[in-house]
């Protein structure tokens, strides 16, 4: 291989608080591994927009002072940085299962070797499927403040795969740095190659998807993140609290701009005499509910299977715990008690009580069940106040799932068993359907003129970092 | 659990029709035949588990010994069998982990051993008849899914970035990968001892290049391509095996169903009557010689030998032997002894498999594919463990094929009476056409040591009377009609009273004297140390981690090395 000519100023390059410069181990690992890294953010980041000025925040240090700063960057000169939260010795301890209140472990330990590698690669291979599935956004944006979010999120979640890169190089040997390399080269919707989870394969040509992706998949990754930032390793504990700031921020631009569009839709639907949206270039609430439908029920999937031994495994182990594990919970063991969940049985929807352990999953997804109501009640307080009738909601969260005890049977979105016919017949009505997507590419036409934004959605009732809306977010 | 009694499941029956699969679609084009396996998540033989992600309980297998002895008799044209799965998450995840946690002892070892049983069928359809099985590992291929893929010659793997071989029974279960995984990997496949070491320690298992570089597999194919790769490569093989088959055109027959009358204390087929006594312990199994009609057909050549299809002697009588073996083994738990009589003419025998062997080498599939099947039978007797005493007193024709279970079993009592003068007798068949599964005639074991005896008769095809028998070392007790009666009910008895455990693991030692070979490292390597494995406290006890797969709480281990 060609000598890197940036090996040298890697680690200024690099901002970190992993001590990089210390430790040329890691450093000759990631030397390596950047080039591939840059050759993928060229072929499957942001398309064509490279050389353009984009008003990023970046990290370059975990302090409050650092943590966020604004400036004008072209995308490639990013600096991807690897921070931990720092080490609190006091805090680093065990936080769930049969070892809960015994010291986190600093390294790997032997038996959860291949777990953590398993549970860190899922993560990491999100990361940069989300910026393949949001590549050609930009071309679409309804404005330029629109386009520095996604391309915010696009730069955050390349420096989220550095942040698992990292642990894989440092942590994990050899099959780290196979498995660091992997992730460059999985694709997200490639029938070879395809991304590991279920929702990141989803195409997300547009902007209302793109929404409702940051809204509800992005809202996944918080979780999970959650859950991980309660491990007993902790190096992944620390690395992911620190994502977790970054990702409120994703969480934000979904839930505010599926918010402005609902906003807009409702103030269209007042201004059309029939109250029809779309004869007035906007989107329908109708599409709108089911592209919620659609994206909502993909992301519960991420959680994985309803009742799962590897769910049980990892927390009984102290890889992975509750949400707030450490706050929330008083019993941290959770060796006895059972959950209660509804599954199919002799083609009867039953009740049944899982051993808590193995429901772990769905103590997770409640969780994010009960966020996603807040931000729908959010919208309907829109809804409200804007004095239109219409109300949304979400699906049953056994409506249209591909993984776990409600995959293979057939739920209407409220959540009650019907027979396949009666599903194929109404899933037009309840799921995104082609012709949406055409009707949402069609209305979906830049708009690039400082403070200005497309019809179908309402401006952001601010700018960012205080700068006014038509401040120029990205220099075209 | 219940079935430790056997009482409260109805009994398993081992017959099945491809009308009535459940678990498998099979289809044929030519010279290949696709073996597609989509096991039917709610179809399992008992109650309480799901078959998910394609894992399989005893009733998938015997289906899926249905297909392999099938392709061979019904679809002798197919040379390339592809095994592949309809599940779209998993080729196999092996065998089901909550019936294995929820079965006893003797389930888990009569479903593992049936299991292996069919995995050495696979491999000796290739060996025997050209039919060459390819697994296209389409999936998640772990654990049995895994083993089951060593079985066929070659094993392709889809490389998706996520589609792994895996060996997940010791970091997962606690147990071994049983059905042959790790005899097949180091001693088959040829993978280095290491590296089967990382390999079977390794939960996740190994995909990709790795997994081609390690010889795990024969390569891997985007699944794009997969499809069409594997049908390129079945038609290469294909090839390959009809050049060694030659190129008679080969018209399948099509194997009845078994004639079997039921009653509560016995199954009586054609040829062969099964009956058992709960009380005693005690069973019989007897089967008749071919009758004079069924001595014509064979003289007839062999023509007329594949004009009697599934109802030639050679091929009803081993079928019924086999279904019988079967229901020994699984449906009667607590017979510990098993009488054995051969009934008919002892010279007919000898005729009977003269006329065989000669049709044999005329090279006729069909022919070929019943002297196969009788030597399968065989080393299902040898590796059946109970007792077993083969009885010859008057009418008695261990003569020819039928001498084999004489042989096979672990001792053989002779009647010497002038007055009802019984014969035995060697034939065609004796000297190596009829194998065990290390690969040598029982003969050959016998006189293991004692080359001088082994050389008197070898080649040899007669009649011996009872004293020459005797003196030739082919005969346990000699007895006349004053002793046999007291003398022989004094050995059942006396059998009767020893302990299970001890009698199976000294017959299973005692019947395959010689070297190993993989078979039979399977069988009795393999499968000890995994029987022994299964009543550790670390597989199986209340913390043991078969046990608590798939609950919430973590296994503790006995840390003391045995
Ligand atoms: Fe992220
Ligand atoms: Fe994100």
């Amino acid at each position: 291989m060609q000598p890197v000519s940036n090996s040298v100023d890697l680690t200024s390059k690099i901002p970190n608080n992993v001590g990089l410069s210390d430790d040329p181990k890691l450093r000759k690992a990631l030397e390596r591994w950047l080039p591939n890294y840059l050759d993928w953010w060229r072929d499957m980041g942001p398309s064509d927009f490279a050389d353009k000025p984009v008003y990023l925040r970046t990290a370059i240090s975990v302090d409050n002072a650092g943590w966020a700063h604004y400036d004008h960057v072209k995308m490639p000169d990013y600096r991807w940085g690897i921070f931990l939260n720092p080490l609190k010795e006091d805090e680093a301890t065990i936080k769930c299962g049969d070892d809960a209140g015994k010291a986190a472990w600093a390294e790997v330990p032997g038996e959860h070797r291949n777990a953590l590698r398993r549970i860190i690669v899922t993560q990491a291979d999100t990361e940069p499927a989300s910026v393949e599935q949001q590549r050609l956004l930009g071309h679409t944006a309804p404005s330029l403040y629109d386009m520095r979010n996604l391309f915010q999120v696009n730069v955050e979640e390349g420096r989220h795969l550095w942040a698992m890169v990292y642990l894989l190089h440092k942590y994990f040997g050899r099959d780290g740095r196979d498995e660091a390399e992997e992730l460059l080269n999985r694709r997200s919707g490639d029938e070879d190659k395809p991304r590991i989870l279920g929702a990141f394969n989803q195409p997300c040509d547009h902007w209302l998807s793109f929404f409702a992706f940051t809204m509800f998949t992005d809202r996944d990754g918080k979780y999970q993140l959650a859950a991980l930032a309660e491990s007993g390793f902790d190096p992944l504990a620390r690395t992911t609290q620190f994502m977790l700031t970054e990702e409120a921020h994703h969480l934000f631009v979904g839930q505010t701009g599926l918010q402005r569009i609902i906003q807009r839709s409702a103030q269209l639907e007042k201004m059309d005499p029939n109250g029809d949206v779309r004869n007035q270039g906007g989107i329908d609430f109708d599409l709108i509910q089911r592209t919620i439908n659609y994206w909502f029920t993909y992301s519960l999937d991420l959680f994985g299977g309803e009742i799962s031994s590897n769910a049980a495994d990892f927390f009984a182990s102290g890889l992975k715990g509750r949400f707030r594990e450490a706050k929330k919970y008083e019993d941290h063991k959770a060796q006895s008690g059972d959950y209660r969940m509804h599954l199919v049985e002799g083609g009867k929807l039953v009740e049944k009580d899982i051993p808590l352990r193995n429901a772990m999953n769905e103590v997770l997804r409640d969780e994010y069940v009960a966020d996603c109501e807040r931000a729908l009640r959010k919208w309907n307080k829109v809804l409200e106040e804007e004095g239109v009738e219409t109300r949304l909601t979400l699906p049953s969260r056994r409506f249209h799932r591909h993984q776990g005890i409600h995959a293979g049977h057939f739920f209407n979105p409220d959540g009650e068993l019907i027979s396949e016919d009666e599903y194929r017949a109404n899933e037009q009505k309840w799921l995104l359907t082609p012709a949406d997507n055409d009707y949402l590419l069609s209305i979906m036409k830049p708009v690039h003129e400082p403070g200005k934004f497309a019809n179908w959605i309402a401006p952001p009732s601010r700018g960012i970092e205080g700068k006014p809306l038509e401040f120029e977010y990205v220099r075209l | 659990m219940a079935e430790a009694e056997g009482q409260s499941f109805p009994a398993v029956d081992f017959e099945r029709t491809p009308a009535d699969y459940k678990h498998w679609k099979v289809s044929y084009d030519g010279e290949i035949a696709r073996v597609l396996m989509d096991v039917d998540p709610d179809g399992g033989l008992r109650p309480g588990y799901e078959l998910k992600l394609n894992s399989y309980d005893l009733g998938v297998d015997i289906e899926l010994a249905d297909v392999v002895r099938r392709m061979r008799f019904e679809h002798p044209e197919v040379r390339t069998v592809i095994v592949s799965s309809g599940n779209d998450r998993a080729f196999c995840a092996g065998a089901n982990i909550n019936m294995l946690g929820a079965s006893t002892h003797a389930w888990k070892v009569n479903f593992c051993k049936f299991t292996n049983e069919t995995r050495c069928e696979i491999e000796d359809a290739e060996r025997h008849s050209q039919q060459v099985w390819i697994a296209a590992c389409n999936g998640t291929t772990a654990g049995g899914g895994y083993e089951l893929a060593l079985a066929c010659r070659e094993i392709y793997l889809i490389d998706d970035g996520n589609s792994a071989v895996s060996l997940p029974e010791v970091p997962l279960l606690g147990v071994l990968p049983g059905t042959g995984g790790l005899t097949r990997l180091v001693d088959k496949r040829k993978v280095r001892r290491d590296l089967a070491d990382v390999f079977s320690t390794t939960a996740e298992g190994v995909r990709g290049k790795r997994a081609v570089k390690w010889g795990l597999v024969d390569g891997i194919y985007p699944r794009s391509k997969f499809d069409e790769a594997m049908a390129k490569r079945a038609g290469e093989v294909a090839q390959e095996a009809a050049a060694k088959a030659g190129d008679t055109p080969r018209k399948g027959i099509t194997l009845e169903p078994l004639q079997v009358s039921v009653e509560d204390n016995s199954r009586s087929y054609g040829s062969v009557r099964f009956s058992w006594d709960d009380e005693t312990r005690i069973a019989e199994l007897e089967i008749d010689g071919p009758s004079e009609a069924d001595l014509e057909v064979v003289r007839g050549g062999a023509e007329a030998i594949y004009a009697a299809g599934s109802k030639l002697w050679a091929l009803r009588a081993y079928r019924e032997l086999d279904d019988a073996l079967l229901h020994l083994r699984v449906n009667h738990l607590n017979i510990g002894l098993v009488l054995v009589r051969a009934k008919g003419d002892a010279q007919r025998l000898l005729d009977h498999d003269a006329a065989l062997a000669k049709a044999l080498e005329s090279g006729h599939w069909f022919v070929n594919e019943v002297v196969a099947h009788m030597a399968r039978t065989l080393r299902r007797f040898d590796l059946t463990s109970r007792s077993f005493f083969a009885l010859g007193d008057a009418g008695t024709a261990f003569a020819g094929n039928l001498f084999e279970l004489a042989l096979a079993s672990d001792r053989f009592y002779l009647l010497d009476d002038p007055d009802q003068p019984v014969h035995v007798g060697l034939g065609a068949l004796n000297h190596g056409v009829l194998p065990m599964s290390h690969g040598v005639s029982r003969l050959d074991v016998r006189f293991y040591g004692d080359d001088a005896a082994a050389k008197a008769l070898a080649g040899k095809q007669e009649l011996l009377d009872p004293e020459s028998a005797d003196d030739a070392g082919l005969v346990t007790v000699l007895l006349d009609d004053i002793d046999w009666d007291d003398d022989v009910r004094v050995a059942i008895e006396e059998r009767a009273s020893l302990s299970p455990d001890a009698l199976t693991g000294m017959e299973a030692n005692l019947r395959f004297p010689m070297p190993e070979n993989a078979d039979s490292k399977i069988f009795a390597r393999l499968t000890a140390w995994q029987n022994w494995i299964f009543i550790r406290p670390n597989a199986t006890g209340p913390e043991g981690a078969l046990t608590l797969y798939g609950k919430p709480e973590r296994p503790r281990f006995d840390w003391k090395r045995v």
